[in-house]
């Protein structure tokens, strides 16, 4: 996966809580069978509307966020199904960084699997950046800090083991292949 | 030291463990199917790396099959996936439950039928609601598919070492009241992410006195509250479900295993991370009005007004989640129109979900204004109905009666709720758009959904019974 560690972008403030991975990506667009292609239906149905046309009120139609590569949710992002077709649609779309309160388990772990970085900060911080408008920030992992552009110091806390992952961009599977010969041994053991 | 269930099974698995790591764990069945797995096979293929142990792995096809016509699938890309998993399945040497197979099924329902699930297991499928086999004792979650790959490749997982939560259900069920109703109620009770980061396990003598079949449909919305995986420590009621299942040892061994399975029990006097109760005698039959499994209440009550909520964030969740629904703040759920009804899943389409069902509706008609549909967890469930003439029930009734599949719980096939319609469903997601874009899901317990099917909106099964008794 691409390694991540310094990302400077306006943030898209997505003003809701317990974003569920089928909202995220809906299940008519499961079906295919390779990882890339699916940032076009990324919230597919609060983007467009029943004809295929663009809802307005949607913030990821509002032209000032078009090029941003940080989305912030509110509480619980990321509930309900495993798919991980949520996180390629959001890598696809082009976000790297997702800022939230809280995230569901193994929406946070598959972000960690494909190079997507998930910062959780707290209720009143989440809800100060998601007040503002245009506000644009710079995300630093190796410093686990989050600067807005006027000067205010967001920190986060995450996991050493996966910041590392991270920002080396490592193949998880190569590294575990390290540790064959205790998998053989504990295989030998329940035998 | 006394230790839970939890702490037991990890410690077992535990192949590598350092400081500032998360352990690097042994799984010992892999479940696979079409959706979350062609992606891995492709990265094993990129990579010329082959399955490691496919002896541990089963794989069937549920989420988009066809649950009639299964001899031509009009959906291209559908058959292209189905087709993809029997090609990787062949490839690699996993065994398949394809279509044709009479084990065919849900792949959380499959598991324990054929008594692969069991006792003291680390079991993953790229699936959230993999927490169903926990009602077996087993720790079982659901993963992404780039951990389906990492288990495919090399039988284990990276997983930090997760907190304990017991949840506690005292005292006896009410009359009417189902292993659907406590999950219900226990997930509005606490939310749906009171689970987040931990393991559960439910206790109490409520819990107890449930079948293998009810404890499945309770683990299986453990993800509803947040948890990757919720278990039942096992007991008699466990050992007697499994024995003379295929996957299980005969004679003396199947005793060895069931008493090593026995002392996996979590300890008297273990300690949790956190313990929270809820009593049996309180919890009436539930439904959900709103878009996730949170927004519900038992069906005596009204729906609940905005200004009931203090947080800006839940007052504006609440009113988008009626907006959508098509529902008032303050009105009776009972008076909630219900035009479809879904009895299956991997929730409820056990057979005594069916049978259960079945008695609901037994001589009676479906509602003019109703369609409803009785989707079979597996082939052998729907099979085994057929033998007691279940399906007759339905049949006679007005239900279709279908092929096994996950069908209108994800309407990723045919089986789709219109837009803007109602569904009483058996399932276990109402968020939006769960069963087809515009569709409204009102999530409940088989005997509610039948008796909504009946009366064409949200009835209190109580009260239909003991009327019609
Ligand atoms: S029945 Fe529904 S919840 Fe269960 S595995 Fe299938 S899609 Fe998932």
């Amino acid at each position: 996966m691409e390694p991540i560690n310094e990302v400077k972008s306006v943030v898209t403030p997505l003003y809701q809580k317990n974003v569920d991975t089928d909202q995220i990506i809906s299940k008519e667009f499961l079906k295919r069978i390779e990882r890339t292609g699916f940032g076009k239906y990324l919230f597919y149905h609060w983007r467009f509307d029943a004809e295929g046309n663009p809802n307005s009120k949607f913030v990821l139609n509002d032209g000032r966020y078009k090029d941003s590569t940080i989305l912030v949710a509110h509480e619980n992002f990321g509930c309900g199904s495993s798919r991980e077709h949520a996180p390629w649609a959001i890598l696809d779309y082009g976000f790297r960084v997702v800022i939230a309160p809280s995230f569901a388990d193994i929406f946070y772990n598959n972000c960690m699997k494909n190079g997507i970085l998930p910062i959780k900060l707290a209720v009143d911080e989440v809800e100060a950046i998601l007040s503002k408008e245009e506000y644009n920030v710079e995300v630093n992992l190796e410093a686990q800090t989050v600067t807005g552009e006027d000067g205010v110091v967001y920190s986060f806390d995450i996991d050493p083991y996966q910041k590392k992952m991270l920002i080396n961009g490592w193949d998880e599977i190569s590294l575990t292949f390290q540790y064959e010969d205790h998998i053989k041994a504990f295989e030998l053991r329940k035998a | 030291m006394a230790k839970t269930i939890i702490e037991k099974i990890w410690d077992e698995h535990v192949v590598y463990e350092e400081e500032g790591k998360p352990d690097l764990l042994y799984i010992d069945l892999h479940l696979l199917h079409e959706v979350t797995s062609p992606q891995a096979f492709e990265g094993l293929r990129l990579n010329n790396r082959k399955v490691r142990r496919p002896d541990l792995c089963y794989a069937t096809m549920d989420h988009n099959v066809p649950t009639r016509n299964r001899e031509q699938i009009k959906d291209e890309i559908a058959r292209k996936q189905i087709n993809t998993l029997q090609e990787n399945c062949e490839e690699f040497g996993v065994p398949l439950a394809n279509m044709d197979h009479p084990d065919q099924g849900i792949v959380h329902i499959i598991g324990p039928e054929l008594g692969l699930t069991q006792p003291g297991k680390t079991i993953v499928c790229g699936d959230s609601h993999t927490s169903t086999h926990g009602a077996f004792g087993a720790i079982a979650f659901g993963i992404g598919t780039s951990e389906v790959e990492h288990v495919l490749s090399t039988q284990t997982l990276w997983q930090a070492r997760p907190k304990t939560m017991e949840i506690k259900v005292t005292g006896e069920l009410g009359f009417g009241v189902a292993a659907k109703d406590i999950i219900l109620a226990i997930i509005s009770k606490f939310g749906i992410d009171m689970g987040t980061g931990y393991i559960v396990e439910y206790t109490g003598e409520a819990i107890r006195n449930l079948s293998m079949e009810e404890r499945m449909t309770i683990c299986n919305m453990s993800i509803e509250a947040g948890a990757r995986a919720g278990l039942i420590s096992p007991d008699a009621t466990t050992v007697e479900f499994l024995r003379g299942r295929e996957h299980v040892p005969t004679g003396e061994a199947f005793e060895k295993e069931a008493a090593r399975w026995l002392a996996l029990a979590s300890d008297e006097g273990a300690v949790y991370d956190k313990t929270v109760e809820i009593s049996a005698d309180e919890i009436e039959p539930f439904v959900t009005w709103g878009t996730n499994p949170s927004m519900g209440s038992g069906v005596s009550n009204n729906i609940p007004l905005t200004s009931d909520f203090t947080e800006a964030s839940d007052r504006a969740a609440h009113e988008k989640a009626l907006a959508y629904m098509g529902l008032q703040e303050g009105m009776p759920l009972t008076d909630i129109a219900i035009t479809n009804v879904f009895i299956g899943s991997c929730t409820n389409a056990r057979l005594s979900d069916l049978r259960t069902a079945a008695s609901v509706i037994e001589g009676r008609k479906v509602h003019p204004t109703v369609k409803a549909i009785v989707v079979p967890g597996s082939q052998t469930v729907k099979k085994q109905a057929e033998q007691e003439g279940i399906d007759k029930i339905f049949l006679n009734a007005g239900f279709e009666w279908r092929e096994s599949g996950c069908s209108m719980c994800l309407a990723m096939n045919d089986d789709v709720v219109p837009a803007g319609e109602h569904c009483a469903s058996t399932s276990n997601r109402n968020f939006e758009g769960r069963q087809g874009a515009g569709s409204k899901t009102h999530l409940m317990s088989p005997a509610m959904a039948a008796a909504a099917a009946i009366e064409g909106h949200i009835v209190d099964i109580r009260k239909f019974q003991l009327v019609n008794a």
